[in-house]
């Protein structure tokens, strides 16, 4: 059992990180959400794996460690928080640069957003455009 | 309590010359005046108790676990260096006042004097190491503000620049040779340091700490190599230079080696390093100054020459070596003070301080004149006055010594050759500047000064005559006290006269004037010879190597930080990896003491699952709607492998955020672009970055192999047998994060509503572009909210609603608690939204999630707080059991207002992060028929 866990926590790692290193967002906040359950499995693992033994007491008689469940607990939710604010960044960074990579270069294939912007841009041309810095 | 107010008055005495700024000068300088002077009379009426052996002490405790206590203690070192400090530093203060010209912002000047007179007043009386460091530290920062006074001055800027450049790095190695001090004796009392013997010494660290400490004196003390930055300084008023470059800050270096002489010296190590550095930086600089036709460039290298020279008696082996190097700290600072005040007058009154301009100024400053070639006879040696006196104790003591072993005749010599330099620049101040011919092309007729300000010159000549003709009566108590301080064992019999016989030493001083004289009439040659030395000016050398430091700094920086974020993730998951490999390869294997447990078929399947679902989405990443299922699964799985591994609330959580994060990345899709194309990828960075995550996802599953298979050694046992008597709950998970542990979930709410306040942050203003249709040109559907789904989650709510209000009531006994009601809440409201849209939403009722969030920290915030009431510490818990007709037996704990707060501000967050998007794709949706 404990081979197969850790195996699925490599494959898992593995994954995530390959898609952490590619260019558009997507992929990043991808790689970020499956990075975050391969973290929450590993740390609750340092519980050790108990079956049927859940920590409240008075259920069974010997609960498994309830400590790692504590832990893990809150790092989901604040996985789903950093999830989020990476997702909005992602979304921020498109709508004030144009484009989708993480590195801000314009990917010649989002023409979508180029023209949109181009088509918002024209009529405001004399106000300062809203914080995007162009590389 | 008298010793505090020496630091203090002139601290408080920095604020006074800011405020007179705009009145007379002379009151100006009167009232800057006053508190230093109060000072020096405390300083002198503390001489009896300080020579009588009971140093006055001050100490107030201020960090006591960092050893940092501000305290002061006052012994014989002390005490000399104080007198210089006040008595030089008033004569100065009356000198300025006549010296700085009208325009001159005379207020700031002063201001920055007495600061710097607190600073060294900090650093002689500290008795805590890191407070001497401090203060020292503070010599520098003064030291700057004045050199760069006239700061419209290329050479003022650059000068000052330099100076701070090289005592701010000695004062950093001192930091750490004083915090290995501090850590070896155990203890940042200096006085415990001074009384810890061989222990420093004998310790195997003790060169490391040497040569430390060594760098703060050298750099301080403009020893060699290390003194380019003192000629510099002199681009400071004079008065500056008179006072600090000359008298005090250059003798702070000398008082640190003082300071530590009897913990750290009497080692073979320190009379090498420290006689060897002396005597050349005697030679360097006695050799130079006769080269300058600067005034001040002279006293300058003249200053660093005589540094050397009490730098190497205090590294000579004899035992009253160190004495003579007390005495010479007063006597030069006395002569060359007092010099420094006359180039001063010269360059005032006549207009430059060239020396090959100023001649025969004899005539027409007779008196200055006078003053100034006493001061430079003693400077020379030349008998009846000071510089003598310490001199002839130079060249005794240089007799005596061994400490270059079977070379040590070499010193007598080199030290010979050196006086004969010093008396040949003081000759060629004296007669260039005086006597030699006619003056040439000066831009003032010179004249004598305003009466007042010959006055420090003359009490300071005066001084040099005293000691010089009555040594014993005037400063040989004192002297005796600052040897208690440098050799705590007994201070060794002596006398200082002026006639000791005919001996070696006079004839090595009549040797010296000899060879000073016959050097200056030979002036010519030498003159020459230099001239065949291209000139090398040590501010330029310096720029240009901070120039090359700064080019080379922005090349590595423009190497590192190229603006590539996925070069950075590549570094930051590199080095992930080395931390994570370089500790499992010392593990000799992967398999600990714990035998593997069996496998069961539904573990197969969920592993199965979860590789299949991961290595897909790596697959499909570039189509979005599919990789959304595929990640979902995983996560699916995930809250599974929860549940099945004893961790119900674990899994409850895990599938209610699974929820939220996939409408999250549902609403996100409609403003990423919609077909990702994978921008070219090479075949090399595929197998890049796919060996690297192979390589971590590799250590991850050893570390999570090698943890699984060894015991464990938790605290956890502690929550286990606590929970129900001190939590009042029987779900130890849920008592951990309300009771136990609670001021961490207190603060991870917090971060779940930075982040969620953050992400209203970046929406706020969003300029978003909505697509009309797709990439393929399909129109978005019209029926926005099918009736279906309307009718059956507006049926769902009121369930939902119950069913979080029965996950939270229960969450202290059994799964369930604050954040999973309040996941479970939020994502009935959102679906809501979903099913009616955001206008059906407002109109009945906008919820104002912020308020949400405030209030659930808030809430969180007092129940905690309030076991401040009961004279407890923050988030003490309180429960206790209460019997109501009809409901019978229930509980009642302080932790469930806690729990409240986490559940308000979940839901606050969950709400505000999914609605805040959700009302962007309202606004931003094209709107056919016109309605919102």
């Amino acid at each position: 059992m404990e081979l197969i866990y850790a195996t699925v926590v490599g494959v898992m790692v593995t994954c995530s990180v390959f898609l952490m290193l590619r260019g558009h967002t997507f992929a990043i906040v991808m790689g970020l959400t499956l990075m975050s359950y391969a973290v929450n499995l590993f740390l609750f693992a340092s519980g050790g794996l108990a079956l049927h033994k859940p920590a409240i007491l008075g259920e069974t008689e010997n609960p498994t460690d309830p400590l790692p469940q504590a832990l893990v607990l809150t790092a989901i939710v604040i996985g789903f928080a950093m999830t989020a604010f990476a997702l909005i960044l992602a979304i921020r960074a498109r709508a004030d640069l144009g484009n989708d990579q993480v590195d801000g270069r314009s990917a010649p294939t989002d023409s979508l957003a180029t023209k949109d912007k181009e088509q918002r841009e024209k009529p405001r041309a004399t106000e300062k455009a809203s914080g995007g810095k162009s590389r | 309590m008298n010793l505090i107010w020496v630091p203090l008055l002139p601290l408080l005495g920095t604020l006074i010359p800011l405020l007179l700024g705009r009145y007379p000068r002379s009151m100006l300088a009167l009232g800057t005046a006053f508190l230093p002077a109060v000072a020096l009379g405390i300083v002198i009426h503390l001489i009896p108790q300080v020579m009588a052996g009971d140093y006055p002490v001050v100490s107030f405790e201020w960090i006591p676990l960092l050893s940092l206590n501000i305290s002061f203690f006052l012994d014989g070192l002390g005490l000399m260096f104080c007198l210089l400090i006040l008595g030089i530093g008033l004569l100065v203060i009356l000198y300025a006042r006549y010296y700085l010209a009208e325009g001159d912002n005379a207020g700031r000047f002063y201001a920055s004097l007495v600061l710097f007179m607190t600073a060294m007043l900090g650093v002689v009386l500290s008795a805590n190491l890191i407070q001497l460091w401090f203060f020292w530290e503070l010599t520098s920062i003064s030291s700057f503000l004045l050199i760069t006074f006239w700061s419209h001055k290329t050479e003022a800027r650059k000068g000052a620049r330099m100076a701070l450049t090289i005592t701010g790095a000695g004062g950093l190695a001192l930091l750490a040779g004083l915090i290995m001090i501090g850590e070896l004796v155990g203890s940042y009392d200096l006085q415990r340091v001074l009384a810890s013997g061989r222990l420093i010494v004998e310790n195997e660290y003790y060169p490391v700490i040497l040569a430390l400490v060594l760098a703060g004196a050298f750099t301080k003390s403009a020893q060699f190599p290390f003194h380019s930055w003192l000629p510099q300084a002199m681009a400071a008023p004079t008065p500056v230079s008179s006072y600090l470059h000359s008298a005090t800050m250059v003798k702070a270096g000398i008082f640190l080696m003082a300071r530590f002489y009897p913990v750290l010296s009497q080692t073979e190590l320190w009379f090498a390093v420290v006689s060897l550095v002396g005597l050349t930086t005697l030679l360097v600089g006695a050799y130079t100054a006769l080269f300058k036709h600067d005034l001040k460039g002279l006293l300058a290298y003249s200053t660093i020459s005589h540094l050397g020279l009490i730098t190497l008696l205090l590294g000579l082996d004899t035992q009253l070596a160190a004495i003579a190097a007390m005495f010479h700290v007063i006597n030069h600072a006395v002569f060359k003070a007092s010099l420094f005040m006359a180039a001063g007058i010269i360059d005032h009154e006549s207009g430059s301080r060239d020396m090959r301009k100023l001649n025969g100024l004899f005539r027409y400053m007779p008196y200055t004149a006078t003053l100034a070639m006493v001061a430079a006879s003693s400077m020379a040696g030349v008998p009846l006055l000071n510089g003598f006196l310490s001199k002839e104790m130079l060249f005794a003591e240089s007799l005596n010594q061994h400490t270059l072993g079977s070379l040590s005749w070499l010193t007598p010599l080199l030290v010979t050759v050196g006086g004969a330099l010093a008396v040949a620049y003081s000759l060629r101040f004296v007669h260039d500047v005086f006597f030699n011919g006619d003056p040439i092309d000066l831009p003032k007729t010179p004249h004598e000064p305003p009466r007042y300000m010959r006055v420090p010159v003359e009490v300071l000549v005066v001084l040099c005559l005293l000691v010089g003709i009555l040594p014993d009566l005037i400063v040989g108590d004192l002297l005796v006290a600052v040897g208690a301080s440098l050799m705590p064992e007994g201070v060794p019999e002596f006398s200082i006269s002026i006639w000791h016989g005919f001996n070696i030493p006079l004839l090595m001083s009549f040797l010296a004037v000899l060879g000073g004289v016959a050097l200056y009439s030979q002036r010519r040659h030498m003159f020459a010879f230099q001239a065949q030395f291209a000139e090398v000016d040590a501010k330029y050398a310096f720029e240009q190597s901070v120039q090359r430091l700064v080019r080379g700094a922005t090349r590595l920086q423009e190497f590192i930080d190229n603006g590539s974020f996925q070069r950075y993730t590549f570094w930051l998951i590199l080095a992930v990896g080395v931390v994570l490999g370089v500790p499992l390869l010392e593990l000799a294997s992967a398999q600990g003491s714990i035998a593997r447990s069996d496998v069961d078929l539904v573990s197969i399947g969920g592993a199965l699952l979860l590789i299949v679902g991961s290595v897909a989405t790596v697959m499909v990443s570039h189509k979005r709607l599919l990789a959304l299922v595929t990640v979902s699964v995983v996560g699916l799985v995930v809250s599974m492998a929860f549940a099945w591994f004893s961790a119900p609330d674990l899994a409850l959580t895990q599938l209610s955020v699974e929820v939220a994060t996939i409408i999250l990345f549902l609403l996100a899709l409609y403003f990423l672009p919609q077909r990702i194309t994978l921008n070219h990828l090479s075949p090399a960075r595929i197998v890049r970055d796919l060996g690297l995550a192979t390589v971590v996802g590799a250590l991850v599953g050893t570390l999570t192999y090698a943890m699984l298979t060894r015991p464990v050694n938790s605290i956890s046992e502690f929550f286990t047998i606590n929970a129900k008597t001190g939590g009042g709950g029987t779900n130890v998970v849920n008592v951990i994060l309300v009771d136990f542990r609670g001021f961490d979930t207190f603060g991870e709410i917090t971060v779940l509503a930075i982040a969620a306040i953050g992400i209203f942050k970046l929406l706020a203003g969003i300029r978003m572009f909505a697509p009309s249709a797709d990439m393929d040109g399909r129109a978005w559907s019209r029926d926005r909210h099918p009736v279906m789904l309307m009718q059956i989650s507006q049926s769902l709510l009121p369930l939902a609603l119950l069913v979080s209000a029965y996950i939270f009531l229960r969450g202290h006994n059994l799964p369930g608690g604050g954040f999973i009601a309040g996941l479970v809440t939020a994502v009935a409201l959102i679906q809501q939204y979903i099913a009616n849209g955001v206008v059906w939403m407002r109109e009945r009722g906008d919820l104002n999630f912020q308020w949400f969030i405030v209030s659930g920290l808030l809430l969180a915030f007092l129940s905690g707080a309030g076991s401040w009431i009961f004279e407890r510490p923050f988030l003490t818990s309180w429960f206790d059991y209460f019997y109501l007709p009809l409901v019978g037996k229930f509980e009642l704990a302080s932790a469930m207002a806690f729990d409240l707060g986490v559940y308000l501000t979940v839901i606050g967050a969950t709400l505000s992060i999914l609605a805040n998007l959700g009302k962007l794709t309202t606004a931003e949706r094209p709107t056919p028929g016109g309605q919102s």
